[in-house]
């Protein structure tokens, strides 16, 4: 079993409840999509999959383990094993795409191999051949603020197909692309990892591509699974009902890095 | 893919990089004699661990307070008194250096006449010597000359704050808007006038707000001037650390601490109520 | 500034002058307290004194040895104000960390007071204490700018290191990686050009610093100053003052140039 759920709940620290009795079995290879309204609860899941929240009740079994019962360092070691894809990769704007996509291996590299990295890229094929799956290549040693969204998105992917990871978590990875990029991404995407034998959960906000890539598709809403369902299994009576009255939150704007600037006045 | 294993295009540039820092560095660290060993020799320790235990208590006694008042209050006057020196000199050095006041730019779109220009050059190149000039070098010189004491302070400030004053006047001048100043001087009235009238009531604000600045900075150097004799609050913790008094040097720094915070927020009150 | 705006001027004018004279009396009191007698100063014999002095100033001396000592001087002095720097940076980025908060509160205030003592002692009077630790010599003055210039970068890099976005260093510790790795691949990449922008800076003021620090005893062009003032060789003292000032001007033209090329471009 890759992913155990059982009856797990949480609620931020504001009082709100976010999920509340999840129940869900992912098997080790399985390939899951998580569908559902905006604020339905879907980027929390992911979250508390990938180790980042602790689940205020029910337990929570990853790659067989339990993450909040082991040491600190455990955890790490377990967290090494899970890639998370991010909707906006938190890519520092200098860095270079090289560096970005090497990362992925940090938690399974020693401090100073990790280091030295950082001075002289140590695996610039691995890092090539991540990025040639996603049509990337030519953008190896370019910065990561010359890239569009869409570009960011797909190094965030290289990032973590680098990482190699038993379960991969991924949060809206293909939101910034055109529909036909998209698709080819996440066909890709399915591609290494049935290739590979890994699990994959993806929330997606476009219903047709979870419905075209996906043989498992869960609806989320309101912090509560509506349905787990083959996709030949969903009719639009039951999409309706999971999109219905759908209210579009404020897009939080991502904070622009700050110029830099030396104002200080000499005494 | 023609070239299967892509080069770091930065590879090279870091390296040389790298080479020239250690290359720089290395003559850096003879040079300055970089020694931290030297710290924490067995004598060395010994005699720095005594003088630190003398810290504590500080000194209090009647005598020494009324010492450590007086040099407070020298520190302070030393402050004050430089800055109206400077203020002496640098406006009249500000008003010949700025080019908000010139007759030959008012036809010329504000571009003042090349000789306009060059006359304004022996005026700016005084003012840039005098604040090029770290004030504790003309502290040193000024005490060679009118001997030990506050004198040698005062001077010293009142020649480095000119310069820096001056120069920061000048901007402030150029900065506001020059049209009623302009209108003032087409229409025949002396150039000072036009200051007084066109200038001033723009640039006052900005003009005070930055004096009270330089005088708080002013306090800071009034008492590092005084390692070199120039009088205040350093001369008598120069004296004091000569004589290995822990507890006296450790009332002073605590003096002096006081006095810089105090400064800050007084200068902070000022300008709030100025401007 | 909307409320003075807002309220009518007259309200405002009677403190106003209030404390104007109480600025002139400031003024007053200062030059009565220190005794100073400009009068005296200008007038009779001291004025041509000092000009006789000021004279001997004006016949630096040029010869081949003293300049090859004063270019050493300046070497020394820039590697004093380099190294010393360096080694602040270093000292003022492991106390950063702990007062940007990442090591809980008692962590950030420790540190914070750490740095603010630091700080708030000048340069010459840490060389003063260091030369009474370490000796007379180019050491003491590295060791005095690095203390005094820790306190100002640690605090100037805690801001950054605050104001800088965590979700890259997050997201690093959430795929495995250790805290010195999520802070070097996370962390520094925005951080270090604000980090060197700032090192710069301070370099050029411990330059100027440096220059003076010999006065106490820490080496440098101070030292050689201080020395030819104390022997009364004014000529030599005349070169070194310009070296310095030579010094001072071209490093405030280098990072002028510095600044427009890279910094605002």
């Amino acid at each position: 079993m890759s992913v155990s759920l059982n009856g797990v709940g949480l609620t931020h620290a504001n009082g709100q409840v976010a999920l509340s009795e999840i129940d869900l079995q992912v098997k080790i290879g399985e390939r899951v999509a998580i569908i559902g309204p905006s604020g339905a609860g879907k980027t929390s899941l992911l979250r508390l999959l990938a180790s980042n929240l602790q689940p205020s009740s029910g337990q929570i079994h990853l790659l067989g383990q339990q993450p909040w019962r082991l040491g600190a360092r455990q955890r790490q070691q377990l967290r090494a094993r899970i890639g998370l894809i991010h909707q906006a990769p938190p890519l520092p704007p200098r860095q270079r795409v090289v560096t970005a996509v090497l990362a992925g291996k940090l938690g399974q590299w020693s401090l100073g191999k990790s280091l030295l990295n950082l001075l002289h890229p140590l695996d610039i094929p691995g890092a090539q051949a991540a990025l040639a799956r996603l049509d990337l290549a030519d953008k190896l040693f370019e910065r990561c603020d010359q890239l569009s969204g869409g570009q960011l998105q797909r190094v965030g992917i290289a990032r973590v197909l680098y990482q190699a990871p038993e379960l991969i978590l991924a949060d809206e990875p293909v939101s910034a692309m055109d529909p036909v990029l998209a698709g080819h991404t996440l066909s890709v995407l399915n591609e290494e990892v049935s290739r590979r034998g890994m699990t994959l959960l993806a929330s997606l906000h476009a219903v047709e591509l979870a419905l075209a890539h996906f043989p498992r598709i869960i609806g989320v809403r309101e912090g509560r699974i509506v349905f787990d369902l083959p996709p030949a299994a969903i009719g639009a009576n039951a999409l309706d009902a999971l999109y219905a009255n759908e209210q579009l939150p404020a897009v939080p704007a991502s904070a622009a890095p700050a110029p830099v600037s030396v104002q200080i006045p000499r005494c | 893919m023609l070239n299967p294993l892509p080069r770091d295009p930065a590879a090279l540039p870091r390296l040389a990089l790298t080479l020239l820092a250690v290359l720089l560095l290395w003559p850096g660290l003879v040079l300055s004699e970089l020694n931290l060993a030297l710290l924490f020799d067995e004598q060395n320790a010994a005699n720095m661990g005594r003088f630190l235990a003398d810290f504590w208590p500080l000194a209090q006694d009647r005598e020494f307070l009324r010492l450590l008042g007086r040099a407070t209050l020298e520190t302070l006057a030393i402050a004050t008194a430089g800055m109206t020196l400077a203020l002496l000199i640098a406006i009249p050095g500000a008003l010949l250096a700025s080019r908000a006041l010139s007759l030959s730019a008012l036809y010329r779109g504000g571009r003042p006449a090349w000789w306009a220009q060059a006359l304004r050059w022996p005026v700016r190149g005084l003012l840039i010597v005098l604040r090029s000039v770290p004030e504790i070098v003309w502290a040193l010189l000024f005490v060679r000359a009118v001997g030990l004491g506050p004198t040698a302070g005062v001077l010293a400030i009142a020649i480095t704050y000119s310069g820096m004053l001056g120069k920061v006047y000048a901007e402030i001048f150029e900065s506001v808007d020059p049209r009623p100043s302009r209108a003032l001087l087409i229409a025949g009235s002396p150039r000072l006038a036009a200051f007084a009238y066109g200038i001033l009531p723009n640039a006052g604000a900005e003009m005070l707000s930055y004096t009270v600045y330089r005088w708080e900075c002013a306090i800071r150097a009034s008492v590092v001037m005084g390692f070199v004799g120039a009088g205040g609050l350093g001369q008598q913790i120069d004296l004091s650390m000569r004589m290995f008094a822990g507890g006296e040097v450790a009332s002073m720094l605590l003096t002096f601490l006081l006095l810089v915070l105090l400064a800050d927020q007084l200068s902070r009150l000022l300008r709030a109520r100025l401007l | 500034m909307k409320t003075s705006e807002e309220r009518p001027c007259a309200d405002k004018r009677p403190g106003n002058y209030a404390l104007l004279l109480a600025l002139l009396v400031t003024v007053v009191a200062s030059f009565a307290f220190l005794g100073i007698d400009l009068g005296a100063l200008v007038g009779g014999d001291s004025l041509s004194q000092m000009g006789r002095y000021a004279g001997n100033f004006f016949n630096p001396d040029f010869s081949a040895p003293h300049l090859l000592a004063i270019g050493q001087g300046a070497l020394e002095t820039l590697a004093m104000s380099a190294i010393g720097t360096l080694l602040a940076a270093l000292l003022g980025l492991l106390l950063a960390l702990p007062a940007a908060g990442r090591f809980g509160w008692l962590a950030l205030s420790g540190s914070r007071l750490l740095l603010n003592a630091l700080r708030a002692i000048p340069e010459l009077v840490w060389a003063a204490l260091v030369v009474l630790a370490a000796g007379l010599g180019p050491n003491a003055g590295t060791l005095a700018l690095a203390l005094h210039t820790t306190g100002v970068l640690g605090r100037l890099f805690a801001e950054a290191l605050e104001n800088t976005p965590s979700e890259p260093a997050e997201a690093i510790r959430l795929s495995g990686g250790g805290h010195v790795a999520a802070f070097c691949y996370g962390t520094l990449p925005a951080v270090w050009p604000q980090l060197i922008a700032y090192s710069l800076y301070r370099w050029e003021n411990n330059i100027r610093m440096a220059s003076v620090l010999g006065f106490v005893g820490a080496g440098g062009l101070g030292q050689m100053l201080y020395v030819s003032l104390s022997l009364f060789q004014q000529a030599q003292a005349a070169t070194v003052i310009l070296a310095m000032l030579i010094l001072v001007l071209g490093v405030d033209a280098f990072s002028g140039w510095v600044r427009q090329r890279w910094v605002s471009a």
